[in-house]
C-alpha cells in the first residue's frame, strides 16, 4: 500500500499532494469500482454454476463444492473435510443424508464401511472452478448460436449499407450546385434527433406493408439512412479542395470514379468513425428490432436476451453468460479503435 | 472549435495520410476497386444521359429514397394514424375521428393528478418522464462535469480513468439492465454487501421509490462517460495561458474556475443539456429491461406508453399511441432546433 502511495503521490513540478489531490483520486478510485466493479461481478458471475449462484452471500470468484468421483456411485459426490471425534481431520465424501446424520466414504477406499457422523462436523471443500458450460450450452441448444449470426449479419450488411449511401449522399450534397441541395440537407439534419419510437407505429406498417415484418430486412433498411452519417460524412468532404476532382475530370474520370477514387479514400478517417458508430448502434439496437420480429429464429441477440430474462424461471446462469457474450464485441471494438471513437464523439456530439 | 481547425490542417495534409485502408495493394484496396469497376458502366452510361450536375441526383437517390421510404413517409403516415380511430391497421379502413385521439390524451380534471385524466396510464408516463428528466439531467451534468474536471487536471493515469468512465456507453442498454438487475436483486450482491455491514436487505427493484432511485443511477451509470467526454474536450480547448496570467495576478482557484472556466464551456455545457434532455425525454430501453415499468407503474415512462398502447396491449390502439409520439416529437424537434441553433451559435 505504501509503495502505492508513493508511487501516485510523486509527480512533477510540487513534491506532495495538497487535500484537493488527494480527493480527486479518491474520487477516481471511487469512480473505478462503481464504473468497472459491476462488469466483473457479471463476468465473475458469468463462470459460476447454478448452484453457485444460489448461494447468499455469494462468493467472489466463481467457486463450488468439490466433487468427487466414487466407485459403486453413479453420480459424482459433494467432498467434505469431516472433523472426527478423536480430533483427526479426513476427506470424505458424502453418499446421503439422513436429518443431521451424513453417511460419509473414503474416496480413495470406496469398498471401506460407510462412516456416520453429524453433519455439522463436515465443511465442504470448495475448489476454484469456471462453468464454461454456461456459455457452450446456450450456444448450442437455446438458439443462442443463431441469435448471435442474425445480430451479426444485421451489423455488417446495415454497416455497408449505412456506409454506401451515405457516403454517395454527401458527396452530392457537399460536391454539386442543384437544385433543392439546401432543402434536402436541412430537412435531413432536422430528423438528427427524431429518433425512431417517434414514428413507432406507421414505420410499422411501411415495413408490414413492403412484408418485411419478421425479417432481419426490415431491421437493416430502415435505420440505414442516417442522418449522423450524411451530416458527419459532409462535413468532412467539404474540407477536400475542388482543385483534385476538377483535375480528375480533365483526365477523363467520371463522376462515379471521382467518388471511389478520390472521394472515398480521402473520407476515411469520417468513415472510420461512421463505421465505429454504426456497428454500435446496430449491435445494441433494441427498440426496433424489438417491434419488427416476433419470430424466435429471427431474434438478435439482444431481443433474444431480453425475452429469455422474461421468462419465469430466470436461468441466470446462461443468461449472465449471454450477457457477457453480447458486450464482448463492442468492448473488443472500442479497444482497437479507442481513438477514432473519443475523436469522432468530442468532434461532432454525436452518439 | 479547435476541431474544425485540426480538421482542416488535416485535410491540406498529403493525401496518403489520409486514406489508411485505402493505401494501394492492401487487400482491402484490391477487393474494393474489383467491385467499384463493376459499377462503372451503368454509371457512365447514366453520366451521358445527365450530364456532370445531374449525376447528383443520381449519387442521393439511394439515400433519399431510404429516408424517404422509412423516414419521411413515416413522418405524414403518423399524423394520418393521430386523427383516424378504430383498430384497424391499415390507413384507409380506419374512420376519420378529428382531433379526438388528442382530446382523449388531453382529457384530464387536473393535469397533476393523473387519476382525473381519461388515459391515466399515459398522464403517470408524462409524470415520471418530467421528474425523471429534471433529476437525472441535473445529477448527470453535476457528475459528468466534476468528472472532466477532475480528469482535466493533473492526474496519473488520465487515459486509463477517462476509458473506465467510459466505457458503459458502449454497453447495449439489454446488457446495462441485466447487469444491474443481477447486482440489485434480492439475493443480489448488493443485499450481500449491506447484510455484511450489518444492515436488512432492501426489496431495490419492488418498492416504488427505490426502483425510481435505480432507473436514474442506472442511466446515469450508462450514458454519464458520454458527456464526461465531451466536456473534456471543451476543458481541453480553453487556452492554458489564461490560467497562467490569472495565477500571476493572484487570482483564486475557484475564482478562475468562475470567470474563465465557466464562461468558455457555456457553449458546450448548453450542447450537453439539450443532448441530455432529448436522451431523458425518449427514456425506454434500459428501465424497460430493468423494471419493465413497475413495480405497478411507478418506472413507466411516454415511450414505454407508446409502445404498449400500440404493440404490446391485446387491442393495438394505433391512434392513441400516434397522437402521443406527435406529442413528444413536438418536444423533441423544439429541442433539437434549440440545439442546431446553440452549436452554430458557438462555431461563429
Amino acid at each position: 500500500m505504501g509503495s502505492v502511495a508513493t508511487f501516485l503521490s510523486a509527480r512533477r513540478g510540487r513534491a506532495r499532494l495538497d487535500l484537493s489531490d488527494w480527493l480527486a483520486y479518491l474520487y477516481l478510485v471511487l469512480g473505478v469500482v462503481i464504473m468497472f466493479g459491476p462488469v466483473l461481478w457479471l463476468a465473475s458471475s458469468s463462470l459460476k454454476t447454478q448452484a453457485a449462484l444460489q448461494e447468499f452471500p455469494p462468493s467472489i470468484l466463481p467457486s463450488g463444492q468439490k466433487l468427487v468421483k466414487v466407485e459403486g456411485h453413479e453420480a459424482p459426490l459433494p467432498l467434505f473435510e469431516l472433523k472426527r471425534q478423536d480430533g483427526t481431520t479426513v476427506e470424505r465424501a458424502l453418499v446421503r443424508r439422513i436429518g443431521i446424520q451424513g453417511q460419509f466414504v473414503d474416496p480413495a477406499a470406496p469398498s471401506a464401511a460407510i462412516e456416520r457422523a453429524p453433519i455439522a462436523q463436515a465443511t465442504p471443500v470448495r475448489e476454484m472452478r469456471a462453468a464454461f458450460e454456461n456459455y457452450t450450452v446456450p450456444l448450442q441448444t437455446l438458439r443462442f448460436g443463431r441469435y448471435f449470426t442474425n445480430s451479426l449479419f444485421v451489423t455488417i450488411m446495415a454497416t455497408l449499407i449505412t456506409l454506401i449511401i451515405n457516403s454517395m449522399c454527401a458527396f452530392a450534397l457537399s460536391k454539386y450546385q442543384f437544385r433543392g441541395r439546401n432543402a434536402i440537407f436541412i430537412f435531413i439534419i432536422s430528423t438528427l434527433m427524431i429518433p425512431i419510437s417517434v414514428i413507432l407505429v406507421p414505420a410499422f406498417l411501411v415495413v408490414t406493408s413492403l412484408g418485411l415484418s419478421n425479417s432481419l430486412w426490415g431491421v437493416i433498411l430502415p435505420p440505414a439512412a442516417t442522418p449522423t452519417g450524411v451530416f458527419l460524412l459532409r462535413q468532412y468532404m467539404l474540407t477536400i479542395p475542388d482543385e483534385l476532382i476538377d483535375a480528375a475530370r480533365m483526365d477523363g474520370a467520371s463522376e462515379w470514379r471521382v467518388y471511389w477514387r478520390i472521394i472515398l479514400p480521402l473520407t476515411a478517417p469520417a468513415l472510420a468513425v461512421l463505421t465505429i458508430f454504426s456497428i454500435m448502434w446496430r449491435w445494441n439496437d433494441f427498440l426496433w428490432p424489438l417491434i419488427v420480429l416476433n419470430r424466435e429464429e429471427v431474434f438478435t441477440l439482444q431481443i433474444g436476451l431480453s425475452s429469455f430474462q422474461g421468462e419465469l424461471n430466470t436461468q441466470w446462469h446462461y443468461l449472465l453468460a449471454m450477457t457477457v457474450l453480447t458486450l464482448i464485441p463492442v468492448v473488443a471494438v472500442f479497444g482497437f479503435l479507442q481513438r477514432y471513437v473519443t475523436a469522432g464523439i468530442a468532434s461532432t456530439g454525436i452518439k | 472549435m479547435n476541431e474544425a481547425a485540426s480538421n482542416k490542417t488535416r485535410s491540406a495534409a498529403p493525401a496518403a495520410d489520409r486514406s489508411g485502408a485505402f493505401r494501394s495493394g492492401s487487400l482491402f484496396e484490391r477487393v474494393y476497386a474489383a467491385l467499384m469497376n463493376l459499377l462503372e458502366w451503368p454509371f457512365a452510361a447514366l453520366q451521358k444521359r445527365t450530364g456532370i450536375t445531374g449525376m447528383a441526383y443520381a449519387f442521393a437517390l439511394p439515400n433519399l429514397l431510404v429516408f424517404g421510404v422509412f423516414v419521411a413517409l413515416p413522418m405524414v403516415l403518423n399524423i394520418g394514424y393521430a386523427v383516424t380511430g378504430s383498430n384497424e391497421m391499415m390507413l384507409g379502413q380506419r374512420p376519420f375521428v378529428g382531433l379526438d385521439n388528442f382530446r382523449t390524451l388531453l382529457d384530464c380534471g387536473n393535469y397533476l393528478s393523473a387519476n382525473s385524466c381519461a388515459q391515466d396510464r399515459f398522464w403517470r408516463a408524462v409524470h415520471n418522464t418530467a421528474l425523471f428528466v429534471v433529476v437525472q439531467v441535473t445529477a448527470m451534468i453535476v457528475l459528468s462535469m466534476l468528472t472532466a474536471l477532475i480528469l482535466n487536471g493533473k492526474i496519473r493515469g488520465r487515459g486509463f480513468f477517462r476509458s473506465v468512465f467510459f466505457f458503459p456507453v458502449l454497453l447495449s442498454p439489454v446488457v446495462v439492465a441485466l447487469i444491474w438487475k443481477w447486482i440489485l436483486q434480492q439475493d443480489g450482491v448488493l443485499n450481500a454487501i449491506i447484510l455484511g455491514a450489518g444492515g436488512t436487505k432492501v426489496p431495490f427493484l419492488l418498492d416504488p421509490g427505490w426502483a425510481f432511485f435505480w432507473v436514474i443511477f442506472v442511466s446515469i451509470w450508462a450514458h454519464m462517460g458520454f458527456y464526461t467526454l465531451i466536456l473534456l474536450a471543451g476543458l481541453q480547448a480553453i487556452p492554458g495561458d489564461l490560467y497562467e496570467a490569472a495565477t500571476m495576478d493572484g487570482t483564486s482557484k475557484m475564482r478562475a474556475f468562475w470567470r474563465i472556466t465557466l464562461p468558455l464551456l457555456t457553449p458546450n455545457l448548453l450542447v450537453v443539456l439539450v443532448l441530455a434532455l432529448i436522451r431523458a425525454v425518449q427514456a425506454f430501453d434500459e428501465i424497460y429491461v430493468l423494471t419493465g415499468g413497475g413495480p405497478g407503474t411507478a418506472t413507466q415512462f411516454i415511450v414505454q406508453y407508446i409502445y404498449e398502447t400500440a404493440f404490446a396491449s391485446n387491442v393495438h390502439i394505433l391512434g392513441l399511441a400516434a397522437a402521443a409520439s406527435i406529442l413528444i416529437g413536438i418536444v423533441l424537434l423544439a429541442l433539437t432546433l434549440l440545439q442546431l441553433r446553440l452549436s452554430y451559435h458557438g462555431k461563429s
